[in-house]
């Protein structure tokens, strides 16, 4: 018996000491403690894909404002399912223009005040306008500028026209083609239609993200001839069925050797000869490159399918995290990052603060597409281009401007995604 | 385990304080099964039957998933191919067999040689733990090891290669059916060593003096003596195989060159793309199958009272 009520009482004291430590935690967290707290550096949960996230990017922003970013790295597809199932689990968001089709609705993201954006109106028109250099490019598909604003703060609705809400600011993005290694080619490759060229055999991939991958093969079936698209990234069911047709029809010939999801199955496909031609990512054409092996990112007479990311803030963010998340935005745009990203092959999203950051002569090859007047170096310092060589593509406003279609969720995705694993059990 | 003959010929009211006892003995057990296993899967059985659109699930009621799954599977197409569903577990069923037939060989082979062969215990035990070396690595990494040696330049490639005896690089060496079930063998075949050497072990040694006294040849013993009593082995080796292969994708896709069907891929699909209540159903259907198949396993031999 009386052990019995010891028991209890030391059972008691344990659940205060605990509540109590729960409770401290709690005031913690709320931000009461305000010495503590100012003392505690701020930690942004950094939700996105691998490939944006980059170590010197979190060193260089830590540095320049005792941030700390802690990247989160997930696929494509799971950014979209995080934001949508756990939004409590991260505190800035990197993801894809065309997830927010799926995001918006939720109410998940609030509206980014484009008056606490130092930059908001240096962004590059291609997404607040569709245009580059003053040239309306193509919209096809989920194009930035369909999605880029919302109606109000906490709208779950797109708005037109421009508003005083962003549902994201644009980090990178860029314009896909083919990748191809000219040294086992050996000949011109200029459309899109050479994927599912039998001479390739066995020695072709393509992407098994459904929703990235059924575009390429949309450009692919557009190039051969067998039917025009009114928008490739709006299909109706009978297009989605003829776009897989064609697919499953070439995978039953033989001709895909794998299909590939993330960057490095396609670089490792790529570098170790097993496919010679494949849709590709340009940071991937890049990697492939700095072992030393031939690889081209190549243009082709049809046109590019293009991609864009950007930072989006969850609705419950608030406080010094919601300041910190503006601060970091802020300091991306502002030309370190965009340089950075630049030497990688991507776009950044105001150009002028990047050029500002960059040599004259690395800005004449990424940007303006002329040959290197010395040797073009990543930000790791490896060899990208010898001198004399240009970028594939040449300069932003010929890739750019030659847009035929954005990476897209369709309305029939339900339907796209299940035709999509028909082609896969094919 | 000699407990439940002793227990069961107590009448259970004399002992109740005892019985109080036991069940406080089990809680923990079935608590945590109950919160890891029991309640997830009631929610997946839930949510299968919910409604949903791109962005979120809607509670409710619907066969409408299962319907989805089972489209068109009672009649071929025009193509004269067959419902995905169909063909994914054909071939999902066809890895299952090659890598249980494969691993049951080479597993009772190798636990055989262990346990007769090997005369020493201590070399035994080392042999034993060579065999488990494998798993000191991650699957993962014990699968891409496989790809620069098959691969179009690959080390086989290149040895045959440089030897003459091919003027073409073999193509079917990777990103094929064979790949995938040498991948699966190299990864399982040591869940069919564990316990088929284990139930070898238990066998007693006598028996096969018996057998051999009585004239039997060595096959015979084999076939009468030494295969029935390692029955218990088997079958929990090839539950364990088999029920490993049916939910498999990662294998399947690295191997496979992403191009070959299975059912946990297209689960895997489904929820990358928020269908979850449609993944649910395809787990529930995919589930109940494997259910069916260690049913009839288990009804090959009592697990309970082999042990």
């Amino acid at each position: 018996m009386a052990d019995d009520l010891k028991d209890t009482l030391s059972t008691a004291a344990t659940m205060q000491r605990r509540s109590l430590l729960k409770g401290t935690a709690g005031i913690l967290a709320t931000g009461i403690f305000p010495a503590v707290h100012a003392a505690d550096p701020i930690v942004l949960r950094y939700l996105g894909t691998a490939v944006n996230q980059d170590k010197a990017i979190a060193e260089k922003f830590e540095k320049d404002t005792g941030i700390k970013i802690q990247y989160v790295a997930v696929t494509t597809d799971d950014v979209t399912k995080r934001a949508v199932t756990a939004p409590n689990s991260f505190d800035l968001i990197d993801s894809e223009y065309f997830s927010l089709k799926n995001i918006v609705p939720t109410g998940n993201l609030k509206g980014i005040d484009v008056k606490r954006i130092k930059n908001a109106d240096k962004i590059t028109t291609l997404f607040t306008k569709g245009e580059v250099g003053g040239k309306k490019v193509g919209d096809q598909g989920t194009a930035p500028k369909k999605v880029i604003y919302l109606e109000g703060e906490k709208s779950k609705k797109f708005s037109a026209t421009p508003t005083q809400f962003m549902s994201l600011i644009p980090t990178v993005y860029n314009a896909d083609t083919l990748g191809i290694r000219p040294d086992l080619i050996k000949r011109p490759i200029s459309s899109w239609a050479e994927l599912l060229n039998p001479e390739f055999k066995g020695k072709a991939a393509i992407l098994n993200i459904p929703s990235i991958g059924i575009m390429d093969a949309a450009m692919v079936v557009e190039a051969m001839g067998i039917y025009k698209y009114p928008d490739k990234g709006n299909m109706t069911k009978k297009e989605i069925d003829l776009t897989i047709k064609t697919l499953i029809e070439a995978k039953k010939q033989g001709q895909f050797r794998s299909l590939w999801k993330d960057f490095n199955e396609s670089v490792n496909l790529m570098a170790s000869g097993e496919v010679v031609i494949q849709s590709m990512w340009s940071p991937a054409v890049t990697a492939v490159r700095t072992k030393g092996i031939a690889c081209n990112f190549q243009p082709l007479k049809e046109g590019y399918r293009a991609w864009a990311s950007g930072f989006g803030l969850p609705a419950t963010l608030s406080g010094k995290k919601l300041d910190g998340a503006y601060e970091f935005i802020n300091w991306f745009l502002d030309g370190w990052a965009g340089a950075y990203l630049n030497r990688q092959g991507y776009y950044s999203a105001v150009l002028d603060t990047a050029k500002a950051k960059m040599e004259a002569y690395e800005w004449a090859y990424w940007m303006e597409g002329k040959p290197a007047t010395q040797d073009i170096k990543s930000p790791n310092g490896d060899v990208l281009a010898k001198k004399g060589e240009s970028r594939d593509g040449g300069s932003y406003e010929q890739r750019m401007g030659g847009i035929a279609c954005w990476n897209a969720v369709m309305d029939e995705n339900a339907y796209m995604v299940q035709k999509w694993n028909e082609f896969v059990a094919a | 385990m000699s407990a439940p003959s002793a227990a069961s010929s107590l009448p259970a009211a004399s002992a109740p304080g005892r019985s109080i006892a036991a069940w406080w003995q089990a809680l923990p057990l079935t608590a945590v099964f109950a919160v890891f296993f029991l309640i997830p899967l009631a929610l997946v059985l839930m949510v299968s039957f919910w409604d949903y659109n791109q962005y979120e699930m809607l509670p409710g009621f619907t066969l409408k998933n299962y319907v989805a799954i089972f489209d068109g599977c009672l009649s071929r197409n025009e193509a004269g191919d067959m419902c995905v569903t169909v063909k994914t577990y054909l071939s999902t069923f066809k890895f299952s067999v090659l890598v249980w037939l494969l691993t049951l060989v080479i597993g009772f082979t190798v636990s055989y040689f262990l346990a007769f062969h090997v005369r020493s215990s201590g070399v035994q035990v080392v042999l034993f733990v060579l065999c488990t070396i494998p798993f000191w690595t991650s699957n993962v990494i014990r699968m891409i090891a496989w790809v620069p040696l098959l691969g179009r330049n690959g080390l086989v490639n290149d040895a045959l290669a440089t030897m003459g005896l091919v003027d073409k690089p073999i193509e079917w060496l990777l990103f094929s059916d064979f790949s995938v079930v040498l991948a699966f063998v190299h990864l399982f075949t040591t869940f069919m060593i564990v316990p088929i050497f284990n139930s070898m072990m238990r066998i007693d040694r006598s028996l096969i003096e018996a057998a051999s006294d009585s004239g039997a040849t060595a096959w015979q013993t084999l076939w009468n003596v030494i295969i029935p009593l390692c029955r218990t082995g088997i079958i929990i080796g090839s539950i364990f195989v088999i029920t490993i292969v049916m939910g498999d994708f990662v294998t399947i896709g690295v191997m496979g060159g992403q191009q070959i069907a299975s059912v946990g891929k297209i689960i895997q699909v489904q929820t990358s793309y928020l269908q979850f209540p449609l993944a649910a159903a395809n787990a529930v259907v995919l589930l109940s199958l494997v259910l069916m198949i260690i049913w009839a396993l288990t009804r090959m031999v009592d697990i309970r009272k082999e042990l």
